[in-house]
């Protein structure tokens, strides 16, 4: 290792705590706003730190009092949970199984190229032949079926990174099972899959962020308590119509805490699928 | 796989049916939007006696910002009745009209609400000679000043022509009382219609001309270039252009505007000394007029309620509706929108304490002016914002904006 | 066992996913080609066959193309600046300072927030009379008064691209820092030895190593920057006087405020072509990269 001059030493740190700085400023102002008081948010000179905390829009939006402003927001997110919840399964389920057939059958790859194509589509090419589809079945405003169309952002990508993690696994150990007599979905479930967990368990926390991260075909499909999402809820929220800016700010905190803890503590195997796949192409 | 998803689907359905079946009650959803008018504590607490009157009806509020009413609405068309009461503004009816979007209700409307109710409120609702809803919201744009401030410039009463503002402003401004004087609402949205039509309705001017563009002359020409002067002299604050109502509010309340002009909510909003450094200095008149052709100036903000075609709870749908929009509703929640009812303009208790808004109102909503009436109301509205900003920008002369907006109105 | 059976077998795996795929991608794409040719509404009206009129008044028309140079200016802009500071933070996280690991992970925050939730953030941030940007400025003497950040045309552009960079470049740092760690330690120390200079050895010993992951970062990103929706829809709705409305905003106006399916559709599917396009020269830009990489 070369030895480190001082002045490069002392240069590296400053370099080091002004990224950390542009990276936490506006994390840490977002949740000071929801602490301060309304007054404090609309002070000149702007007050960087309340004067007393006040935690009442955490009480406000977490209340269950029917019909209440709080009813609303864990309505929110309570759809959330379930459209990334159930898109996120259907997204697993759907890639274990094609992403061993690319894996083990390289003739058929070029359909999952295809399938990985259709991540170039914008939302907007789809959204209008599914919204009347929605409509025509009676599914729109339904969080099942706003999970379905998920799957077309959701599907190519844990496909992909599953195809990747399964070409880590070497074919002999299956061949080897078989030799032993176990048939493919047994040699699958037992041998296979167990060595995949660590891909499955990325592919899954990938799939939840992106369903989480969704906002344009929840904008169009949902209207109100039954399916609307957190992020169409927020929006709304920022829509310029609520005068508490503190309020949109503990909005904001408390639906980017699951996946901001998601990040923190499962950052190896998320850095692992994103480079895994960024290296392999 | 295919068929997990599709019992996943499957399962969904069944619970909401089960759910909407497994209760004897009625639900009612209703979508309102957030903020202005009626505050949404409020439509619930107003609603909240609703269901306490009529325990077999549950109603589910949705509150939307201003700017998703509209798609959200339409949307929701498709969706089976996703809603069953709609707030809608008063440029929707025509495209609702011919969309089958709203239920006409005309049959419903008793003789009693027609004499009851105001013929401004009315018009809110009417097209083609046909009633689309109840009038919920009757509501114009007022000019709001500071007392104070005005007081401290030496003027003595508030200006009653738009050329006397600017004069009172540049006071103001010269003594130092304040930067930018006047605030409005100019961003890219409907809201700055909203101005701008008031200032329409103040020079005379008109939108249609035998149902074609005829606003890139005349009055209407006056109107924007009065915007683009006022903008470009200083006198009106620069942030204006990406303001919406509430931004307004917040910056008068702080005591950093001396005029503003928004609706009716604000009167009780500044006023309120909990969240308003202006309280008590709040002054209300109506927008001004303009000398020789106008002696105040008002547009039509007016919003009703109405049944989407949808709906499958219509009777019970309208039975909200009355309630929402009776006399004894809105006579009880007069703080922020005033009633549609003529008789309760007399009554003390909506009068106590709001004398001077009352005044106002009775000036302004006489005067309401109405922006175009065309199914193609949004295209018409997009274009006019841009040519409004394009202009404030100094991107493109008045004239040649609006030129341009009436080649991309659709019409 | 025959390799047409392992064949037929794979297509059987991938049935499941394949008819999803079809139900919900391929048939809607079908289906708006054949709305792109007509002049269907999106409530009511089924539409009549109108030919290519569709796509006519769309090309010859302005909004288009003013639209489309606001959606390259965003993406060309923001992913540049995505890249190179994504790059230089790796290049630093690489290096031996205290609180690394910590730093590392603080990266991932960025990247992790809702767009939604980061959109709403900045709008705070921007606020011309209350917001974080304005007060700051001003009180360390860097502004003279407050500004009007969304209000006007260039400055609402660069604060959209500041948003969209602050939260994802940290994205490019992570991939080019885990491309880093594999440049193999000797080869670094050669360089060193040869007295090569910091630039040359970034050039000619890093650089190799950094390519192909890089392209596939530049790729993503861009693709995803010209249909930014989002983060548009929440900070500005494309204004002040349509100068960041971008295509996506643009079709979403057509189709769904002004209820046009037909031309809404025809719309879409010019974005889609260019978005292929673009993915399909960048893809042959990647397999070049790989090559010389290798």
């Amino acid at each position: 290792m070369e030895r480190q001059s001082l002045a490069r030493k002392i240069a590296l740190h400053a370099a080091a705590l002004l990224l950390a700085a542009v990276i936490l400023a506006p994390l840490v102002w977002l949740f000071v706003m929801s602490i301060s008081p309304p007054a404090d948010l609309a002070a000149k000179p702007l007050r960087w730190w309340p004067e007393a905390v006040d935690f009442s829009r955490y009480r406000l939006l977490l209340s269950t009092v029917e019909n209440s402003a709080g009813a609303a927001f864990l309505a929110a997110l309570r759809n959330s949970l379930l459209v990334a919840g159930t898109a996120t399964i259907a997204a697993v389920l759907l890639a274990i199984p094609a992403g061993w057939a690319v894996s083990r059958t390289p003739s058929i790859g070029w359909s999952l190229g295809l399938i990985i194509g259709t991540y170039m589509l914008p939302p907007v090419a789809l959204a209008v032949p599914l919204y009347m589809a929605l409509a025509h079945f009676g599914l729109l405003n339904n969080v099942f079926s706003l999970a379905l169309v998920y799957l077309t952002i959701l599907a190519p990508f844990t496909t992909w990174l599953m195809k990747s993690g399964f070409d880590t696994i070497p074919r002999d150990i299956e061949a080897a099972a078989m030799m032993d007599g176990a048939g493919l979905f047994a040699t699958l479930r037992i041998v296979t899959l167990p060595l995949a967990m660590p891909v499955v368990a990325t592919s899954a926390l990938f799939a939840f962020l992106l369903a989480w991260d969704e906002f344009f075909y929840a904008l169009l499909f949902t209207a109100d308590q039954r399916a609307k999402t957190l992020t169409v809820a927020i929006a709304d929220l920022a829509g310029g119509r609520v005068s508490d800016y503190g309020l949109i700010a503990t909005a904001g905190v408390l639906a980017a805490l699951p996946p901001v803890l998601v990040g923190l503590f499962m950052q190896r195997a998320l850095i692992s699928g994103l480079t895994n796949g960024g290296v392999k192409g | 796989m295919k068929q997990t998803v599709k019992m996943l689907l499957g399962a969904g359905a069944m619970t909401a049916l089960l759910a909407s079946h497994a209760l004897a009650e009625t639900q009612l959803n209703a979508l309102f939007m957030a903020q202005a008018a009626y505050s949404e504590a409020d439509v619930r607490a107003m609603t909240e006696a609703f269901t306490k009157a009529n325990p077999d009806i549950k109603v589910n509020l949705e509150f939307v910002p201003y700017e998703g009413l509209h798609d959200k609405t339409v949307l929701a068309q498709g969706s089976g009745g996703a809603y069953d009461v709609v707030l809608f503004d008063v440029i929707w009816p025509a495209e609702y009209a011919a969309g089958n979007v709203l239920v006409d209700v005309s049959p419903r409307i008793t003789e009693e609400m027609k004499k009851g109710v105001l013929p401004g409120a009315w018009t809110t609702v009417q097209y083609d000679g046909k009633y689309y809803g109840m009038p919920w919201i009757l509501d114009t744009k007022y000019l709001f000043y500071n007392k104070e401030i005005l007081e401290k410039a030496g003027i003595k009463a508030p200006p009653k022509t738009w050329a006397e503002l600017s004069e009172q402003a540049k006071i103001i401004q010269d003594k130092g009382l304040l930067k930018t004087p006047i605030s409005w609402s100019w961003a890219q949205a409907e809201a700055a219609i909203c101005d701008f039509t008031t200032l329409v309705a103040a020079n005379k001017g008109d939108f249609l001309k035998d149902g074609k563009p005829a606003f890139a002359e005349g009055g209407a020409l006056d109107a924007l270039t009065y915007m683009v002067d006022s903008y470009k002299s200083g006198l009106t604050n620069p942030n204006s252009k990406e303001f919406l109502e509430e931004d307004v509010r917040k910056v008068f309340q702080n005591g950093e505007a001396a005029f503003a002009l928004n609706w009716t909510y604000m009167y009780n909003m500044a006023n309120d000394p909990k969240d308003s450094k202006v309280a008590g200095k709040v002054g209300v008149v109506p927008a001004p007029g303009v000398a020789g052709k106008s002696e105040v100036s008002a547009v039509n903000g007016s919003m009703g309620l109405g049944i989407t075609s949808a709906s499958q709870h219509q009777e019970e749908a309208w039975k909200y509706i009355t309630f929402m929009t009776s006399q004894a509703t809105q006579n009880q929640y007069a703080k922020l929108s005033l009633p549609i009812w003529a008789s309760s303009y007399e009554d003390p208790a909506v009068t106590k304490g709001q004398e001077e808004l009352i005044a106002a109102a009775k000036q302004g909503l006489a005067a309401m002016y109405p922006r175009p009436t065309t199914p193609k109301y949004q295209e018409l509205s997009t274009a006019l914002q841009q040519a409004i900003q394009e202009s404030l920008l100094g991107q493109a002369a008045p004239a040649d904006a609006l030129k341009t907006a009436a080649e991309n109105s659709g019409l | 066992m025959s390799s047409t059976w392992l064949t037929t077998r794979a297509w059987l795996l991938m049935l499941p996913l394949l008819a999803v795929m079809i139900a919900v991608i391929g048939w809607p794409m079908a289906e708006t080609v054949r709305l792109s040719f007509t002049d269907a509404k999106l409530v009511g009206l089924t539409g009549h066959f109108v030919g290519l009129d569709n796509y006519a008044k769309i090309l010859s028309g302005s909004n288009f193309r003013g639209t489309l140079s606001t959606t390259a200016f965003f993406a060309i802009v923001s992913v540049g600046i995505e890249m190179v500071l994504g790059v230089l933070a790796a290049l630093l996280l690489n290096q031996q300072f205290y609180g690394r690991t910590l730093l590392r992970a603080l990266m991932i925050l960025p990247w992790a927030l809702p767009t939604i939730v980061n959109a709403t953030l900045w709008r705070l941030i921007y606020n011309p009379e209350y917001g974080a940007l304005n007060a700051a400025l001003t009180q360390l003497g860097l502004l003279g008064e407050y500004r009007s950040w969304l209000g006007e045309p260039g400055s609402a552009m660069a604060a959209l691209i500041l948003a969209d960079c602050w939260k994802n470049f940290p994205l490019v740092a992570l991939i080019a820092l885990a491309a880093l760690q594999s440049v193999p330690r000797d080869l670094i120390a050669a360089s060193l030895v040869d007295g090569a200079s910091a630039l040359n050895r970034f050039r000619f010993v890093i650089l190799p190593y950094l390519a192909g992951p890089l392209m596939v970062a530049l790729v993503l990103r861009t693709i995803e920057a010209f249909k930014v929706f989002d983060i548009i829809w929440v900070m500005t709705r494309g204004g002040p006087a349509n100068s960041t409305r971008t295509l996506s905003i643009l079709v979403y106006q057509e189709a769904f405020s002004f209820g046009r399916a037909g031309s809404g559709a025809s719309l879409a599917l010019i974005v889609t072509l260019m978005v292929t396009l673009l993915a399909l020269a960048y893809g042959a830009l990647v397999r070049k990269a790989a090559g010389s990489a290798a």
